[in-house]
């Protein structure tokens, strides 16, 4: 009833009027407190969802594997002995590692160092990387092809079929702006191929780029005679399995495999997303817990400003507050008063805090864009906003029992006497 | 309307008790206007103070309007003030940020009176001692004469039924002193009983009764032909 009384909200008014200078100083510790935390928190999320939107087309709990030389004489065999992945492996892995639950080989030319595929549409000629690849893939790393096309598929693999799906650059490359590619043929190190897709490039892979060509992985070792041979394991294992184990499971499955030590670091290389990406997310995380001890420190420090502020003001109020008790103000009245004239200082701190630290946001958003760093729609959750909001009405609250408390132990004869 | 029976007051300064008030007995009836009179540091204010329930008797009975005054807290003191009683100060003591209609409004809002019903009873207040032309205006903007009026309407607003005046003239020059004194008059031939406190014998001999302070003892009560504030103006 008090709070919501227009008359109560007119006496409000009228003493942080009186004193303007003395109300925009007290407003601007807190505003700066919030202001910081909404900035900081609103960063980090930022930071937060572009990673998040960086590695969205990968499983967070994939991993990759292959193979190098060995580091370690080991079996009747010397160090230094090159190792080749195997089709065969694929199998062996699965079944000794149960977590796993996409395994998709992959192989490519070029990428890596080595010569990369040549291909030539009409007048146009280009150098791709190829990548032999299975329909698997996409359920790892999501495939995303443009409306009309589609990605390799079992039909392709058990075919053995002439298609490919090309990369963005590729098709601007090799294509006029107004010809569809799908159904076109293009010439891959002299072999005829179907293009069936266009696939729009995305950065989080790791490696790989908008212009790689994939053809179906049966396809790509009878045309590049390759046998058996895998480049690398793209792994996913199950949501509730834990990548670090799969990825030294996978790697002593492999070692075994191969006939290489357990002990040799070299021969089996890996790498793994969910490492990865816990490393970055608890980078995020860092920095939101930052922005919220930094936040709260500042915001307290203005809070406690306040508080001084209100404690000064009431020592220069003294004799109108004796005025007014003396007219027939309670000392409750007068204490909600103070206490009310605090809460609305920090509040509008806070809203105004909130407001400066939104355009900030906004500022730092369009700042960003097109630079190439992870930050995407840097947002603070409503939540956090009206628990600020809240913590600040609390506080605002605590600090004002303090001057409110000065302002009624004064006895009205006191604060009246003439001096 | 005011009974006081054996009423003393003293002070700590230090380790000493200064005796301020030794036993006073008065009895003041409705429509009175009392002039409190005696030398600086005599104890008047201190009286006022205790029938303005700002400070408490140490010993002593106190009926006003034949209801006890005992056994004030804050609260309940600050709500009898509010409704019994209308204070005039020296200093005037109005809200220097708000404005002169606000002001007078103010005792209104204590007691919880609405809007537009406190603005309405605060105008007429304001036109009772003529400056309803000055109600916007703050009481920087006012002469120590409009001042001490604002304060007489706002002691009024409450419709108290005693008004306590500690030196009402005292930071006034003698015509402006008069002005009010007049209008203290009228507010009093309209039936209000008014205690004033002052030390000048002019202001004295416009009351209707005089009563004298000394050394905490009343020495003399005495009633007095009203001088009219309207012979001197
Ligand atoms: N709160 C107080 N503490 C100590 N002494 C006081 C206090 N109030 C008044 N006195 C003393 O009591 C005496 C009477 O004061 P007061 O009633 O103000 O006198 P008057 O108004 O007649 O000038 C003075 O000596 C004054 O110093
Ligand atoms: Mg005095």
């Amino acid at each position: 009833m008090l709070i919501l009384s227009r008359d109560t909200w007119q006496e409000i008014f009228g003493s942080i009027q009186k004193n303007k200078a003395r109300t925009i100083i007290t407003v601007i510790g807190v505003l700066w407190g919030i202001f910081i935390y909404i900035v900081l928190s609103g960063a980090a999320k930022g930071l937060d969802n572009g990673f998040e939107e960086r590695f969205e087309n990968i499983a967070m709990n994939s991993m990759f594997a292959w193979a190098q030389t060995t580091s370690v004489p080991y079996a009747g065999f010397k160090t230094g002995r090159p190792i080749q992945l195997k089709l065969g492996d694929v199998r062996t892995l699965v079944s000794r590692v149960p977590e796993i639950e996409f395994i998709a080989p992959r192989i490519v030319k070029g990428a890596f160092g080595g010569e990369s595929g040549g291909v030539i549409y009409g007048q146009r000629t280009g150098y791709y990387s190829i990548y032999g690849d299975f329909p698997v893939l996409s359920k790892i790393a999501a495939q995303k092809i443009y409306i009309g096309g589609r990605f390799v598929n079992e039909g392709d693999i058990k075919e053995h079929r002439k298609v490919c799906v090309i990369g963005e650059r590729t098709r601007k490359e090799l294509f006029a702006k107004d010809t569809d590619p799908i159904g076109e043929f293009i010439r891959i190190d002299n072999v005829f191929f179907k293009v069936i897709g266009v696939k729009k490039f995305e950065d989080g892979g790791g490696f790989g780029d908008d212009g790689d060509i994939t053809i179906p992985f049966s396809t790509y070792r009878k045309l590049y005679n390759t046998g058996d041979d895998v480049g690398w394991l793209a792994i996913a294992a199950y949501d509730d399995a834990d990548v670090m184990k799969v990825e030294q499971d996978v790697k002593k499955v492999l070692k075994k495999i191969h006939q290489i030590s357990p002990e040799d670091d070299r021969a089996i290389g890996s790498f793994n997303l969910g490492e990865i990406f816990t490393k970055i997310s608890g980078f995020a995380k860092g920095l939101t817990f930052l922005s919220l001890v930094v936040g709260i420190a500042t915001i307290l420090a203005g809070v406690i400003g306040i508080g001084n502020i209100l404690l000064i003001s009431v020592k220069e109020r003294t004799k109108e507050l004796g005025v007014r008790r003396a007219l027939g103000a309670t000392p409750s009245e007068v204490r909600g008063q103070i206490i009310l004239e605090s809460v609305f200082l920090t509040m509008i701190a806070g809203v105004f805090g909130i407001i400066l630290g939104s355009f900030a946001l906004k500022g730092i958003s369009i700042a960003s864009e097109g630079a190439d760093i992870p930050y995407t729609n840097p947002t603070v959750p409503i939540p956090f906003v009206l628990g600020a909001l809240f913590t600040m009405v609390i506080l605002g609250t605590l600090i004002g029992l303090i001057p409110a408390q000065r302002a009624v132990s004064i006895k009205p004869i006191d604060a009246l006497r003439e001096e | 309307m005011i009974e006081i029976k054996d009423l003393h007051k003293s002070y700590k300064i230090g380790k000493n008790l200064l005796h301020v008030l030794k036993g006073i007995n008065i009895n003041i009836e409705e429509g009175e206007l009392v002039a409190i009179m005696g030398s600086s540091g005599s104890g008047k204010s201190t009286l006022l103070n205790i029938l303005g329930m700002l400070d408490v008797a140490d010993k002593g009975s106190y009926m006003l309007d034949n209801f006890p005054i005992k056994d004030l807290d804050e609260t309940k003191a600050a709500k009898y003030r509010n409704k019994f009683l209308g204070f005039i100060f020296q200093s005037f003591n109005l809200i220097n940020y708000k404005t002169a209609l606000e002001n007078v409004a103010l005792p209104l809002y204590y007691q919880k009176v609405g809007r537009a019903e406190r603005t309405e009873k605060a105008m007429q207040y304001l036109a009772k001692v003529g400056l309803e032309d000055w109600s916007s205006h703050l009481p920087s903007e006012l002469s120590g004469g409009q001042k001490q009026r604002i304060a007489i309407a706002r002691a009024l607003a409450a419709q108290p039924k005693v008004l306590l005046a500690d030196e009402p003239t005292g930071a006034l020059d003698s015509t402006t002193s008069y002005e009010v004194m007049q209008l203290i008059q009228d507010i009093n031939d309209e039936g209000k009983t008014i205690l004033v406190v002052t030390h000048e014998d002019d202001i004295a001999q416009m009351c209707k009764r005089i009563v004298l302070l000394k050394d905490g003892v009343i020495i003399d009560d005495k009633k007095v032909n009203q001088v009219r504030a309207s012979d001197h103006v």
